[in-house]
């Protein structure tokens, strides 16, 4: 459940991909954070991040939590962008079968969850085949 | 000279056949084959939209178009099935290309024309000079009622425009609308799916305003078919388009390249657009274009296109829109597209 | 900083406690443990839970629980680090009993898990993981565990064969555990076969959903044996680390790193090594969860805890014992009591009461509790005094 205050403030993040880097050591912050975890510096810069990316591990989802019940069987993924950026991501328009650990993936814009019938209908991205 | 600076498009990968939707009506699959000229549509994946179309038809629109974003200074999303009834879906799209905070925008609506108008209110803001860029998609993800005959046609796609003075792929070389209140085709507030008037959708609807609109533009222009290189009508099935061509005296290898129907169905907002694309996809530079839309309620709007010796250095920074409709297609059955598009009652 | 010990244990039998609130769980653990330890009083209370709010609406716990064990105007403190939160209560208790502000210190765990429908349990769960950047994109924690499996399959060529010897393991065990929720055994075919949850994970790979609590009482060791009968039961070590919030962000999924770090200097600090460990509780939320967890906490080769499952190393009578309560798989995991009960089943052990699941002649135990996927690891080491 995504309140509409709560999800508005992650829309740099979900539409875009806004992340930073360190500007002492490279680590990608995604999100963005105020001091880096590697090597403490406070200073980043600001980056996006690119959609191409490949997989690290997935699973497929067949007990969904409620908002995404009849979406069931589903695949989720770790998946990590051209520069390094670490993301969880819905992998879409794939089988299961079909997915390797190492394979490329672009990140596309799609309808993410929905808050019931009356809220917000929130975006952002997920991964499909490259 | 304003024009087309950048231009993508954006159909969803699963399709159904005219025979798995047939089967489940206990219709005949081949007197709507050859009734429609149209074998099989595109489904948008529950998690696909309007919006989430749109922005992937603009994201290769602006890698077609080379520009920062930050310059557009209108962003138009023109379908019949905003996901929102009331919040616009161009300002989420305008966030997820980085066009905001500096920039119009507004939600278009006129049936399967909406995405036409949004074209014609952009360029003419970057002809009046008070925007540099505008963005105009056509988009839908239409239904069908079950049973209905556009249950058969009803698609999903999305195709964006940057327009622009500078750099342009396009121009536009004239414009013209045509337009009066003829209810053929309509929908409710509160309704999920669409009615129509039956065959009264046909000759006092598509065909008067499509050639009412084609035949304005090429008078007011002093053209004939003969100065055009390739024409994209509306195409709500495979048979319209070819029949109003044929009239206006249109040879059907200039229809041909624009006429994506009988694979991809009736993308509404999107259909003209689309087909205008795929005109781009294989344009010679210093050929005329004409598109004429079609929005039911009704009226069509007509653009004169010609294309420039920049459309080759581009036009492959995005996918074609041909190998979209071809390539990487998972054919899907009734029950996956009733799954799909929201057609099953699930509980909430 | 005075060496503690662990004088008296309370838990009750869990399951789905529908008669029972979480105040009637709670206090009836937390009574046997002060029976068990012959105390009439408590200086101090310390209590686990994930989630009282989301479970059953009621944060607070620190005077509703004072108030009804009777204790007032008792300290109380509640704590949470999500499935971590029974341990981090037991090393604040610790902490509390070692530093000399308080003599008697009651560290507990308590869930109440079953006044919410199934989708509300996976929500309140879900808060363990990364809301905005994990759980929004639709995964589930048994999909992260599952996400770690398939790495470590991948890495080290686990078996689903494997991973199902952990669950029978479990049960194996847990038959014999009077207050387990599923005190019965299961098949590996049955393991095998039960249904999907987040591929490769079943049903039977995953921990319930349970009611209960668990309640341990600490005193300085020096004074133990004027307070109670019972054995005295040292704690050695009382360790807490940290990890990433989001699996996506860790080095390598196989490895839980909290877990790596807390044992590391657990260790160092008791001057134990895995060697001398006669028998382990560890956190099996998810059957690739004690494989990883065995060998980050140093007992086999990184890699070797699916064979290690499946060659009976681990089981009672084996190099290694682990779990012989039943693990969370058979014995329940109320979310915030499981840090305490590991240390409710280590304190029987140690004082040779454990019946059937006794491993004998056990001087020195080790707990491994861990929140989310390993965001956060308490390690304790016990010894008899």
């Amino acid at each position: 459940m995504s309140t509409a205050q709560r999800y508005w403030r992650e829309i740099p993040r979900r539409y875009r991909l806004e992340a930073a880097k360190c500007t002492k050591c490279g680590f990608i912050a995604y999100p963005h954070r105020a001091i880096c975890p590697q090597c403490k510096n406070r200073e980043f810069t600001a980056i996006n991040l690119s959609m191409n990316c490949k997989l690290l591990t997935y699973t497929v989802i067949h007990v969904a939590p409620s908002q995404f019940e009849g979406q069931a069987p589903y695949t989720v993924g770790v998946v990590e962008t051209e520069e390094g950026g670490r993301l969880t991501a819905n992998i879409a328009d794939v089988e299961p079968e079909d997915l390797k650990v190492g394979m490329p993936l672009r990140l596309e814009f799609r309808l993410i969850q929905e808050d019931g019938d009356q809220g917000v209908l929130c975006y952002g991205h997920k991964a499909v085949p490259a | 000279m304003v024009g087309i600076v950048g231009y993508g498009a954006y159909i969803p990968r699963h399709r159904i056949k005219v025979e798995e939707i047939a089967k489940v009506w206990g219709a005949n699959a081949e007197n709507y084959k050859r009734g429609l000229m149209l074998t099989e549509k595109s489904v948008p994946a529950h998690d696909q939209d309007t919006i989430t179309m749109s922005v992937e038809a603009s994201r290769k629109a602006l890698a077609r178009a080379g520009i920062d974003p930050k310059k557009i200074g209108a962003v138009y999303i023109g379908s019949e099935s905003h996901p929102y009834a009331v919040k616009p879906s161009g300002t989420v799209l305008a966030e997820a290309i980085g066009a905001t905070p500096d920039v119009h925008c507004a939600d278009f609506e006129f049936a399967c024309k909406a995405g036409s108008e949004g074209m014609f209110v952009a360029s003419g803001l970057v002809e009046g000079g008070s925007i540099e860029y505008g963005l105009a998609v056509g988009a839908d993800t239409s239904q069908g009622a079950p049973g209905d005959a556009l249950e058969y046609s009803a698609a999903a796609g999305a195709a964006a425009f940057i327009f622009g003075k500078s750099d342009l792929v396009a121009t536009i070389e004239a414009t013209y609308s045509f337009m009066t209140d003829t209810p053929d085709f309509w929908r409710r507030e509160y309704q999920f799916y669409p009615s129509h008037a039956g065959r009264f959708t046909g000759e006092p609807a598509y065909f008067k305003h499509t050639l009412g609109a084609a035949r304005g533009i090429l008078e007011r222009n002093n053209l004939t078919p003969d100065d055009i290189d390739w024409v994209v009508f509306h195409q709500p099935n495979g048979k319209f388009p070819m029949r109003v061509g044929k009239t206006l005296g249109f040879s059907k290898k200039k229809i041909e390249p624009g006429w994506l129907c009988p694979v991809l169905g009736n993308t509404y907002s999107g259909a003209s657009p689309l087909g205008l694309t795929a005109v781009l996809d294989i344009a010679k530079p210093g050929q005329k274009i004409l598109m004429v839309s079609y929005g039911s309620g009704s009226g069509s709007d007509a653009f004169i296109f010609k294309t420039t010796d920049r459309l080759l250095e581009v036009r492959d920074k995005a996918t074609l829109t041909r190998t979209m409709l071809d390539k990487n297609k998972k054919y899907i059955d009734y029950g996956t597209y009733a799954k799909f598009r929201g057609k099953i009652k699930l509980k909430r | 900083m005075r060496d503690v010990a662990i004088i008296g244990v309370g838990i009750n039998k869990w399951g789905e406690l529908w008669e029972k609130s979480l105040r009637d769980v709670w206090v009836e653990a937390a009574l046997l443990a002060m029976d068990d330890a012959g105390v009439d009083h408590i200086d101090s209370i310390y209590t686990g839970s994930m989630s009282s709010g989301l479970f059953v609406s009621q944060e607070h716990l620190a005077s509703l629980l004072a108030d009804y064990l009777g204790e007032c105007p008792a300290q109380s403190t509640r704590v949470e680090s999500a499935c971590a939160s029974g341990g981090v209560s037991a090393r604040m208790a610790y902490l509390e009993v070692a530093s000399g502000q308080s003599d008697i210190v009651l560290a507990t765990g308590v869930e109440k898990m079953t006044d919410v429908d199934g989708g509300g349990a996976t929500f309140a769960l879900a808060t363990a993981a990364d809301q905005e950047y994990e759980v929004y994109n639709g995964v589930t924690f048994p999909g992260l565990y599952a996400m770690i499996a398939r790495a470590h399959m991948e890495k080290y060529g686990t078996t689903l064969e494997q991973l199902a010897h952990v669950a029978v393991k479990a049960h194996k065990h847990g038959a014999k555990n009077p207050v387990a929720q599923y005190p019965f055994e299961v098949t590996l075919e049955g393991v095998m076969d039960s249904v999907m949850v987040a591929d490769p994970l079943r049903i039977l790979h995953c921990s319930p959903i349970t009611d209960g609590a668990a309640a341990l009482v600490m005193c300085p060791l020096e004074m133990a044996k004027k307070l109670s009968k019972n054995k005295p039961i040292k704690i050695l070590a009382s360790v807490n680390a940290t990890d990433t919030i989001a699996l996506h962000n860790r080095k390598d999924f196989t490895t839980i790193n909290s877990t790596v770090k807390a044992a590391e200097k657990a260790y160092r600090v008791s001057g134990k090594t895995p060697g001398d460990i006669d028998v382990v509780e560890v956190h099996d939320c998810f059957t690739i969860a004690e494989i990883c967890v065995v060998e980050d906490l140093g007992f086999v080769e990184k890699g070797k805890g699916g064979a290690a499952a499946e060659s009976g190393l681990t089981d009672l009578g084996g190099k290694i014992p682990v779990n012989m309560s039943g693990g969370l798989k058979s014995k329940g995991h109320p979310v915030g009591a499981t840090g305490c009960a590991q240390l409710v089943e280590l304190t029987r052990q140690l004082r040779g009461e454990s019946g059937e699941r006794q491993v004998e002649g056990a001087k020195v135990a080790l707990a491994q509790n861990m929140g989310g996927t390993g965001g956060s690891s308490v390690v304790h080491i016990l010894e008899v005094a």
